[in-house]
């Protein structure tokens, strides 16, 4: 298994434990794994953008531009931003969440109403309303894994490793909402699947 | 053996427990603030946050010279704070091993330059060592305390963002515990008074010639041949870059870049057809290498400014550039004050009451972006009081009454008390606001010496910042809530009139602290005048129909039912 994923989304939303999530399966799995963070001012409601990467020897920290195999957006716009990363035919996983950015609630900008067609065009696109996932499952709290969830449905790892990657990287008093908020993540991409 | 994929900070904590670390004094600064926030996990450590960068190099400097392994963490900028005591340090040398974690921030995520610490090391003739990865971040601190025993010399571990706060997998080993050693009263090493530090600067300079003789036969600086056409020196992250884009070039990979191997390099450059230098920052290899008489290539392909990665090491390297995506435009998100935070109030008064404002850093200089744009420096730790004073001493009293100083609590104790008092004994009339939202925010709360806690959350002795204030000899000090507007823009507009130095502690705690939120605020009838959008809260969105409240953002802090004018928001806690 080689893969390179981005994860990006706005300051605040679990990106660091999604991306924590993967390089423990990664670990777990015998793999090499590099996970690049961002810590400090963008936390503060900045685009945060995480690195993971996977494979038989991993120097770079970061993926180069048009490389990633993934990109598992947590927010509208952050998946379009990141789209330069993502490599022809690699796969989108997007949350249709929008949140405005200050130049947007200020009036000074205004917040494309074309990323779904624009992410679309870059085909491999599953946009889901990951909040109302984990609210139905009952994890409203953690739409970073509904997410993750469903960008692991469709790889090569098993779920049931996915799960103890999973229940390794969250507190223990969130494990089982978590477990929930990934099968229901999973189930959601598997639905859109069949649905072609 | 056991592996775990950590942070390069939490990789530098572990090898500094591993090594037998006693004692680690740190002031919280990005990308270095974990590592002593994990040392603190570990109970053989006394961990501490300092008040600043110098007071926490000297406490390392004593622990290490009264016989113990210390360590001291910061972030590139704070060793220019700490740089004092360790040029001279370099000269005393340590009696147990002493390393001092740097982080540089190439690309300036959270930084205000890009400068470049192994100028700090040259200048104070002390090693440097530089890891590419964290299992190296561990193994070179264990590297670094050995090498400051031997080399009786303070060590600067460099690391840069990208190591930082990069994972990968570290093999875990146990504690090896270094026995303190014995004190003893050595006053022509440790007191340095001009006739003992002229004795001890020729040991400095034996002691760097030695580290460079050494270098070549080093370990961690290695020749890795492969093809003859191009070889490239290089260290730290860039070392990554450089593998993965030119796999087929020969690598000179320095795991010391000061001093450097000079015969080794000498060797290497001899065996390959073209030498590059790939380094972020400055080009303090590639000038060395100058220096030798050795060719090479350098900054004029990488350039000088940013973090590299792959593609521009490719392009420099092989000539060889990917053609990128062009995307539809997107809105940029630059961070924000959060939705609650106490700041938001203040510069919005600021900006009403159209002061000039010296800032400072920390989380409250995002008042500086719009809408709220309202602050007009913003330099270092510590600068507003002492730039607000210098501006009344250029332009006159006059000038002091439309202005202000603005700093934060754990600012102001790092260096903002002694310009305070500067301002009060060469007779200054300014008005300094300080912004105490009860910790270190912008690096991830941190405690500080006016929180009350320790670094490890216990209760500690509690500096009253009213009181500190007062015995500078502030005659004008009041404290206000920035959640009370009208009393906050009374205050601000009554000490700015004043001729007399004075402070005003706007104190509320940090939003993410408050572990309760407040019920969300309602609008109703919303005239859509826009009034409220000039606080720039998060939660605060217009449409053409009025505005909208994100209830998953709004923590009900009522600073906007306050700011409209036609009182058509309602609720909040302290509305």
């Amino acid at each position: 298994m080689k893969m390179d994923i981005i994860i990006v989304g706005v300051g605040g939303q679990g990106i660091l434990l999604a991306s924590r999530v993967l390089g423990r399966l990664a670990m777990n799995a015998g793999r090499d794994v590099k996970v690049s963070e961002v810590h400090g001012m963008s936390q503060r409601g900045g685009d945060v953008i995480t690195h993971v990467r996977i494979g038989e020897t991993v120097y770079s920290p970061l993926i180069e531009e048009g490389t990633a195999d993934a990109i598992i957006a947590f927010e509208q716009m952050e998946a379009v931003r990141a789209l330069p990363y993502l490599k022809e035919g690699g796969r989108l996983v997007v949350n249709e969440q929008k949140i405005m950015p200050m130049p947007v609630l200020s009036g000074t900008a205004s917040y494309p109403e074309t990323f779904l067609s624009t992410l679309g065009r870059a085909g491999g696109l599953f946009a889901f309303d990951a909040l109302r996932v984990a609210m139905g499952c009952g994890a409203q709290r953690a739409v970073n894994i509904v997410l993750l969830g469903a960008f692991a449905q469709g790889q090569t790892a098993a779920q049931e490793d996915w799960l103890e990657a999973v229940s390794a990287c969250v507190p223990s008093k969130t494990i089982e909402a978590n477990r929930r908020a990934f099968l229901a993540g999973w189930e959601a991409a598997n639905e859109h699947e069949k649905r072609g | 053996m056991t592996k775990s994929l950590l942070l390069g900070n939490e990789a530098v904590a572990r090898g500094a427990w591993e090594a037998g670390c006693r004692v680690i004094s740190s002031y919280p600064g990005t990308p270095s603030t974990e590592i002593t926030e994990v040392a603190a996990g570990y109970p053989e450590i006394y961990t501490e946050w300092a008040t600043n960068e110098k007071v926490a190099m000297e406490v390392a400097i004593g622990a290490a010279v009264s016989g113990a392994r210390a360590m001291t963490c910061m972030k590139h900028v704070g060793l220019n704070v700490a740089a004092d005591p360790l040029y001279t340090a370099a000269y005393t040398g340590i009696r147990a091993g002493l390393v001092v974690v740097v982080a540089d921030d190439p690309a300036m995520f959270s930084s205000q330059n890009e400068q470049d610490t192994r100028y700090h090391a040259r200048g104070a003739h002390i090693p440097c060592l530089e890891p590419s990865d964290a299992q190296e971040c561990k193994d070179f601190v264990r590297l670094a305390f050995e090498m400051s025993e031997a080399y009786d010399t303070p060590v600067i571990l460099r690391l840069t963002t990208r190591i930082a706060h990069a994972r990968s997998l570290v093999s875990l080993g146990e504690r090896t515990e270094a026995a303190l050693r014995d004190w003893a009263k050595e006053p022509q090493k440790y007191v340095m008074m001009p006739g003992n530090a002229r004795r001890r600067h020729p040991v400095v300079e034996a002691r760097e010639k030695k580290m460079a003789a050494d270098a070549s036969g080093m370990a961690i600086n290695r020749a890795e041949m492969r093809g003859r056409a191009l070889g490239v020196v290089c260290a730290g992250v860039s070392y990554a870059y450089v593998r993965e884009a030119a796999p087929d070039a020969s690598v000179f990979k320095l795991g010391m870049t000061y001093p450097l191997p000079e015969a080794a390099l000498r060797a290497f450059a001899a065996q390959v057809d073209e030498l590059a230098v790939v380094e972020e920052l400055e080009p303090f290899i590639e000038d060395a290498l100058h220096v030798m008489g050795i060719a090479c290539t350098g900054k004029a392909k990488t350039g000088l400014q940013g973090e590299l990665g792959v593609g521009k090491v490719r392009e420099a390297l092989l000539g060889v550039s990917r053609p990128l995506r062009n995307e539809e435009p997107v809105v940029p998100r630059p961070p924000a004050l959060c939705p609650g935070c106490p700041h938001r109030a203040v510069f919005d008064v600021l900006k009403r009451q159209k002061l000039n404002v010296f800032g400072d850093i920390g989380c409250y200089t995002l008042g500086a972006t719009p809408p709220l744009s309202s602050m007009d420096t913003t330099l270092c730790m510590g600068a507003s009081i002492g730039m607000a004073f210098g501006a009344e001493k250029a332009r006159g009293k006059a000038f002091s009454r439309g202005s202000v100083a603005v700093i934060g609590d754990s600012t102001f104790l790092h260096s903002g008390i002694t310009s305070l008092i500067d301002a009060v004994y060469n007779g200054g009339t300014i008005t300094v606001l300080i912004l105490d939202n009860r910790i270190t925010g912008m690096t991830g709360h941190q405690q500080n010496p006016a929180s009350g806690k320790d670094i490890h959350g216990n209760p500690a002795p509690q500096i009253d910042l009213a009181e500190l204030c007062r015995a500078c000899g502030a005659a004008h000090v009041r404290e206000v809530d920035p959640f009370d507007l009208k009393a906050l823009e009374a205050v601000v507009r009554e000490e700015v009139a004043r001729e007399a130095v004075s402070v005003v502690v706007v104190r509320r705690a940090c939003a993410l602290l408050e572990k309760t939120r407040g019920a969300c605020v309602e609008v109703e009838a919303c005239r859509n005048c826009g009034v409220c959008m000039r606080i720039a809260c998060p939660a605060i969105a217009r449409g053409t129909d009025g505005i909208h409240i994100d209830a998953s953002l709004c923590v009900g802090c009522g600073l906007c039912v306050q700011v409209c004018p036609f009182h058509c928001i309602k609720g909040g806690d302290r509305a």
